[in-house]
């Protein structure tokens, strides 16, 4: 039955070209306008470093004045995770956690080797020896620093892989000299491509929440004691001393620690209150709510989704209800004008449910139609998202599972269009129809 | 026209007239907060900038020695200033809508500048010339003089150690409104004030800070003498010169200072660079409007054509019977504007409904009720435009139709 069916759809779309047209065209814009936005907006939202973000926790604390009167919620959403060089390094040595970086981001000047070329900056990343194995950072060459480097203040260097190649052709460069704020630094790692998106280590250190990798990495209190500024500094009370800022009333670090399991997450948050409780009794600090979301948590309350790329989606998805109640009106005009052929095939024995499921099959083949053609629409989509200026442009690409949800929402939308007409199809009373004849 | 014939004719075709309503609420909804938006954004790109943004280019320098900065400045100013062409030149901290800047947190006493609605401004900082190379307009009071510039040094906490500070129209406005600002001063920090000498026309900020519109022209100037921490340069010709200007500018400062890392860009492309989101936004909103009129259009066309193919005696009787085509056009507009007017009805309060969901979970504002009939009459006329086709081919059924028999 079903492929008589299929023949009759094939048939009755033969005949009614331009309303089938019509359809199709609709559907696949409303289909690739939704898909487009979608997968914009799984790329935005989606999971940085899948393996490892559940164990991966943001410690927030408040780091503001006694008279502050900012809700520490309010300055976790602004601040996220950001706190001063005291707190970060008293945690960090503490040791808590399985594993704990603190980092920041700088912009570094590299002087390249070879007279004749001009020195350029690039994104660098100052951070602890915990960064490059929390944050599933995997080497090309060598490897990371250890924290016995850290607290020797070493000139040691992980460059990424795009920077290898552009210093050094793409050879192994580990133990070569490279020139960074006028200071010479060994190389000691090579980075594999290494980009996690969204950047969610970057966005309360003033970074870009999407884009290309870091270039350079450096061990935090070297990189400090070489005078590289931070690239996010907010400072909360007077005394501001920009020379001293590891002293100075002003958070500008932020850290990440790895914890086994939800016990352990518990266990930490615990210990991040005993310290904040400790610090507020000895007068450094003032309030005492902490914070331990996890990775995914933290982006959620960063709020790091671009508010018009949700909007994007809003509206395609509105785009797209316009288009299927446009298809069900098209639809139900189409079936209504074969009342009489529905009438012809009701005498001559077909049931209702024969009838409804002709005009489904009829409606699920616009679907598939309108989903290819809503396929080619999100490619041409994302081709044009590619070619803007927001930094996650490059990023925009469909893939395999989107490409099945485009299948899923086109055929969804296109049954739903089909209900309605194949409902009215299969209570038309023969009698009347043939009669008119 | 009566309009009796036509509801009881509706009445017979409830679901593609519901349908047709439907479909003009869903656009009308649409239409409306997406043209809100477009406004928004468009607005957003006008704002004025008071300053002389066809001829202003901007070096920033990078990557050179902060402490010799006192001497680097007068000398790579004096090489700006006698490229021919230059009319004004100074080192800043940044431009306006430059992307990053200083931003800090001001308040009109030490009490009131951690309360929380001390508003935090852009913190612009300039040497001698810097009101000239921008082309600040002075509202009220005077500009710097140079005993104020020269005494003025950048300390360790990065607060000029100057005692005046010029401000844009909007922020004094915000700090002292319905008075005059001058001689009034400024807290940044509990020991750090200025006295305002001078009100600038508005100029935005390098970004909004997550201020939106509102603080976009909170802005305040403050006079240093050369010192680290004025990262940039700004050039300002005649805006004919001003590419020459530019390339000539970069090259000089290039030979004067070989380590350091020197780029020069005109304020035009910094503008475009800043608004690329919004306008390309911006032509997402417009193509989502217009094919979606489109698509609502062919909607209205393909119903109204199968009802009028349905109606073809009845069209064919009431011709019979003494009807004009006139008569026959008429009543399938008149019903296409009453069924747009159900749909614009219940679209205008969807659409209301969308803009209080998108104030409540977006940074956007109230919509203007303007919107509202604009976008009404939009989807009438569009209702009209779609249904004149088949109207037409109605009116062009002949009376003889009446007496066939099929």
């Amino acid at each position: 039955m079903f492929g008589y069916y299929l023949d009759l759809a094939l048939r009755s779309f033969r005949h009614n070209r331009v309303l089938t047209t019509l359809m199709v065209l609709a559907l696949g814009l409303g289909i690739g306008a939704s898909i487009t936005t979608l997968a914009v907006l799984k790329l935005l939202s989606g999971d940085p470093l899948p393996q490892s973000s559940a164990r991966l926790f943001a410690p927030e604390i408040d780091p503001l004045g006694k008279d502050s009167t900012t809700p520490p919620e309010r300055l976790w959403r602004d601040w996220g995770n950001l706190m001063t060089w005291t707190d970060a390094m008293n945690l960090l040595h503490a040791r808590a956690a399985q594993r704990q970086a603190v980092m920041a981001l700088t912009q570094t000047k590299l002087t390249p080797q070879a007279a004749g070329q001009h020195p350029f900056y690039s994104d660098g990343v100052m951070a602890t020896a915990d960064f490059f194995g929390m944050f599933d950072a995997a080497f090309q060459y060598g490897g990371g620093w250890s924290a016995q480097d850290d607290e020797n203040r070493a000139h040691v260097a992980v460059i990424a892989g795009f920077l290898n190649d552009k210093l050094f052709g793409g050879k192994d460069s580990v133990g070569q000299i490279v020139r960074i704020n006028d200071h010479d630094y060994r190389i000691v790692g090579v980075l594999k491509a290494w980009a996690p998106q969204p950047r969610f280590y970057a966005t309360s250190l003033g970074g870009r929440g999407y884009g290309n990798g870091d270039a350079v990495f450096l061990p935090l209190q070297s990189a400090f004691a070489d005078k590289m500024n931070p690239q996010n500094v907010n400072c909360f009370d007077t005394g501001i001393d920009a020379n001293h800022l590891d002293t100075a009333p002003c958070a500008w670090v932020s850290l990440w620690v790895e914890l086994k399991d939800a016990a352990d997450a518990g266990a930490y948050k615990t210990f991040l209150s005993n310290y904040v409780a400790q610090q507020v009794s000895l007068g450094r600090l003032h309030h005492p709510e902490v914070n331990l979301p996890n990775l995914m948590g933290y982006l959620a309350q960063q709020q790091i989704v671009p508010d018009d790329a949700r909007l994007q989606t809003n509206l395609a998805f509105g785009f797209l209800l316009i288009c299927v109640v446009n298809t069900v009106g098209l639809l139900l005009a189409k079936c209504l004008r074969r009342s009489r052929e529905i009438g012809v095939r009701r005498a001559l024995g077909a049931t209702r449910r024969s009838i409804f499921a002709q005009f489904m099959v009829e409606s699920a083949m616009v679907g598939i139609a309108g989903g290819v053609l809503g396929l080619v629409f999100a490619e041409l989509g994302l081709f044009a998202i590619r070619q803007q200026p927001a930094e996650y442009a490059s990023l925009a690409h469909l893939d395999p599972a989107m490409f099945a949800v485009t299948f899923v929402i086109a055929l969804v939308a296109s049954l739903i269009a089909g209900l309605l007409p194949a409902w009215r199809a299969c209570v038309v009373a023969p009698a009347p129809q043939l009669k008119s004849a | 026209m009566q309009i009796q014939p036509i509801l009881a004719a509706l009445r017979k075709h409830k679901i593609p007239a519901f349908l047709i309503v439907l479909e003009i609420a869903l656009a009308c909804a649409v239409l409306c907060n997406a043209v809100f938006m477009i406004g928004q954004r468009i607005g957003e790109m006008r704002v004025p900038n008071a300053i002389d943004e066809a001829g202003i280019g901007y070096i920033s320098v990078r990557g050179t020695d902060p402490n010799l900065a006192n001497a680097d400045i007068p000398r790579d100013l004096d090489a700006l200033r006698q490229i021919p062409g230059v009319t004004a030149s100074a080192a800043f901290n940044m431009i306006p809508l430059g992307g990053s800047g200083w931003n800090t947190d001001v308040g009109t006493s030490p009490e009131n500048l951690l309360s929380k609605d001390s508003p935090n401004v852009a913190q612009y900082m300039f040497t001698q010339q810097g009101p000239e190379a921008l082309n600040l307009r002075l509202l009220q009071g005077r500009s710097f003089s140079g005993e104020e510039y020269a005494a003025s040094t950048l300390g360790d906490d990065f607060m000029p150690t100057a005692h005046v500070v010029l401000v844009t129209r909007s922020l004094a406005e915000r700090l002292w409104p319905g008075e005059s600002a001058l001689g009034k001063r400024i807290w940044i920090g509990k020991q750090t004030n200025y006295t305002v000498v001078g009100v600038v026309a508005d100029v935005l900020r390098p970004n909004q800070n997550g201020l939106g519109a509102a603080g976009f022209h909170w802005s305040l100037f403050l006079p240093v003498s050369p010192n680290k921490g004025m990262g940039a340069y700004l050039v300002r010709s005649a805006p004919q010169d001003r590419e020459r200007v530019l390339r000539a500018a970069v090259q000089k400062i290039e030979s004067l200072s070989p380590a350091a890392v020197v780029k020069g860009r005109l304020f035009s492309d910094i503008r475009d660079k800043f608004f690329a989101n919004t306008r390309s936004m911006v032509w997402m909103l417009v193509l989502v409007c217009v094919v979606m009129l489109a698509v609502t259009a062919f909607g209205i066309v393909g119903l109204t054509s199968f009802w009028v193919g349905q109606r073809r005696r009845q069209i064919g009787i009431r011709r019979a019977v003494g009807a004009t085509r006139g008569h026959i056009l008429q009543y399938f507009q008149t019903e296409n504007f009453l069924l747009s007017s159900a749909g614009v009805a219940i679209g205008m309060i969807l659409a209301f409904g969308i803009n209080l969901y998108l104030m409540q979970h977006y940074q956007m504002t109230r919509m203007p009720w303007v919107y509202l009939p604009a976008s009404a009459i939009a989807l009438w006329l569009l209702g009209q435009l779609a249904v004149l086709a088949p109207a037409l081919r109605a009116a062009n059924v002949p009376p003889v139709v009446a007496t066939r028999s099929v």
